[in-house]
């Protein structure tokens, strides 16, 4: 398994804050690797800086073994990296179709000319969008919902349109930014099985999440940040005992023993 | 909750729509025919030129996002394109009309490209500035645009040997090209280029993380607008013969605004509905002169007020987002921030 998405030495700050500190990572292909930490770890914007909307104050992205730092989001999206958002971020007044379908924009050529003159490459692409849009919304679960409003949707099923636009863009990589917030645990669960499915069709997914139980059944890796430095990484079950985690989530005094590793 | 119509306009069966604009269509190329006061043309003729007017600026402001207030630049800009190519070079109308809205175009560029990453309000002063400009420059450039006199004796078009004087003529001019500029739009809105530009007004960051390269499409977007702009200017120089700086004032633009936000930004018909109100309007306050003017501010202040989205506005966008939140209590926090706020 080759490496697909790495980071080395990668750091952020906002002028005097020191929001990602030095992060090493690699995901390799086939992955589902998590990124865990409490609130204010700087997972976000490690995200951010993954997908391009950050500039890191220093160190390097490398992706499919070419360094895409500091390339514009839109040019990494191309690449094959698609995302979702901590605050959903869908085109709230555009139908679930629309949404999904602006998702195909990379996959699509039309341009204005051929737009006017409904050429041939306009009705291809129009009919592939509508189409393969449908086709993602059947896997998701979502076609009974693909004329309404993405804003009339209820929280949870919102998630989930923002993975099928995802999905739209035929990703090598998903990034997946708190996916199970405000779900109930039964949806937590489909969410996993989901997420695994789409594992096992060959794509590597990396995401974020404060859902424990969720993390720990679904990730195979994962990487635990602090104040913006990577305090452990490994399997779950390694960083379930891990000290310096357990002391990030609860605390020293809770933490019997002694002499542990300051990092 | 379930999946219900969106567009009301998308329920009407398709013999309907297709039969109503049949109708239109004959009743407005015979009109000149059963009707052809010269006075009721004039009307017509503004009509259809703020059709292409607001409807431009709507492309724009309506569908991408982005707020332009300074479109009477880029009329000003096609207007004197062609009455420049006109009286100087002797250039046909047909072929300088093409020119008026490429230069617009151009010019459109030349302000989209810094401004790229301005929005809202910040971008809207900036269009502001760029209108005055224009008007400043045709105003003092007397060389090239006769200064404060302005350019008289724009000579007509010529169709095939046959001299267009009249405004019933003009009415078929104004007609082509406001139909024109339906068509053209209507098919860039309905495809992927138009999903790209509504991406943009509704998150930008989403936008890009789908990889619509927002600058592209930003800058196409405002080309576009302005190049119908133009065209609109250099339909107009020839119609009214004569054209000085003060008729591309700030007020124009302000006025092309309000029939968008009067007709409804981000739809296709909004603005030409706009158009048809706020001329209409103008020929029947005649008599009470500039307070027709305070009538204008009511009504836009009515319209921003019950109707936020405009007349023929859909609810289905972001322009409609106060609605909406006040009506389902879905108000979210960015509800009422302008497009892709964060």
């Amino acid at each position: 398994m080759a490496t697909i998405l790495e980071a080395r030495d990668v750091c952020q700050y906002f002028g005097g804050l020191k929001a990602v500190e030095k992060v090493n990572m690699k995901i390799e292909e086939g992955d589902i690797f998590g990124v865990i930490g409490p609130n204010g770890a700087g997972k976000t914007t490690f995200f951010n800086i993954c997908s391009g909307i950050f500039k890191p104050t220093a160190g390097e992205i490398i992706f499919r073994g070419e360094p895409i730092t500091g390339l514009l989001t839109e040019k990494i999206a191309r690449k094959g990296m698609a995302r979702t958002f901590q605050n959903i971020q869908l085109f709230k007044y555009m139908t679930v179709l629309e949404n999904v379908k602006i998702g195909f924009h990379i996959r699509t050529r039309t341009t204005m000319l051929s737009a006017l003159l409904r050429s041939k490459r306009y009705s291809e692409d129009e009919k592939f969008a509508t189409e393969k849009a449908a086709e993602i919304l059947e896997r998701v679960g979502l076609s009974e919902f693909r004329d309404t409003l993405a804003s009339n949707l209820p929280y949870g099923i919102q998630r989930k349109v923002e993975i099928a636009r995802a999905l739209a863009l035929d990703p090598k990589i998903l990034l997946l930014d708190e996916p199970a917030a405000g779900m109930n645990p039964s949806e937590t669960q489909e969410l996993s099985d989901f997420v695994k499915k789409l594992n096992a069709g060959g794509l590597t997914i990396v995401v974020i999440e404060h859902d424990m139980k969720f993390v720990m059944n679904t990730c195979n890796r994962i990487l635990v940040l602090n104040f913006g430095q990577k305090i452990c990484e490994g399997t779950p079950d390694v960083v379930r005992d891990d000290r310096n985690v357990n002391e990030a989530y609860f605390g020293k005094g809770l933490v019997v023993g002694e002499g542990y590793n300051n990092a | 909750m379930t999946s219900k119509p969106v567009n009301f306009f998308k329920s009407i069966p398709l013999w309907v729509k297709v039969l109503g604009g049949v109708a239109l269509a004959a009743l407005l190329i015979a009109l000149p025919i059963v009707y052809p006061k010269s006075y009721v043309m004039g009307v017509m003729c503004r009509i259809f030129m703020y059709m292409i007017l607001a409807g431009s600026l709507n492309v724009i402001n309506g569908y991408s996002g982005q707020f332009n207030i300074g479109h009477a630049g880029f009329y000003c800009i096609g207007a004197y394109t062609e009455a420049i190519l006109a009286t100087k070079l002797g250039l046909s109308f047909w072929i300088a009309l093409p020119l008026g809205g490429v230069m617009a175009a151009l010019i459109g560029l030349l302000v989209a490209t810094p401004t790229l990453k301005l929005r809202g309000t910040y971008l809207a002063i900036v269009t502001l500035g760029f209108s005055e400009i224009i008007r400043l420059v045709a105003l003092n450039w007397e060389g090239l645009t006769g200064g404060p006199i302005g350019i008289k004796g724009i000579p007509a078009p010529v169709f095939f040997g046959f001299k267009v004087t009249r405004s019933i003529h003009y009415y078929y001019i104004f007609l082509a090209l406001a139909a024109l500029f339906f068509f053209v739009t209507y098919r860039v809105i309905n495809s992927r280029v138009g999903r790209a530009w509504m991406s943009i007004r509704e998150d930008e960051l989403a936008a890009r993380s789908l990889g619509v390269e927002t600058r592209f499409y930003k800058a196409t977007n405002f080309m576009y607008g302005a190049f119908w702009a133009g065209i609109a200017g250099a339909a107009f120089a020839p119609y009214f013969k004569f054209i000085a700086s003060d008729m591309f004032s700030l007020d124009e633009g302000f006025n092309i605004l309000s029939m968008v936000i009067i007709g409804g930004q981000g739809t296709l018909l909004g603005p030409m509905v706009g158009s048809v109100i706020v001329n209409f309007l103008t020929e029947f306050l005649r008599p009470i002169s500039q307070y027709r003017l305070v009538v204008y501010a009511l009504l836009i202040i009515a319209m921003m007020w019950l109707r936020p989205q405009g007349l023929v506005g859909a609810s289905n966008s972001i322009l409609a987002a106060k609605k909406i939140g006040g009506k389902t209590g879905r108000g979210k926090r960015g509800a009422l921030a302008p497009a892709g706020g964060k």
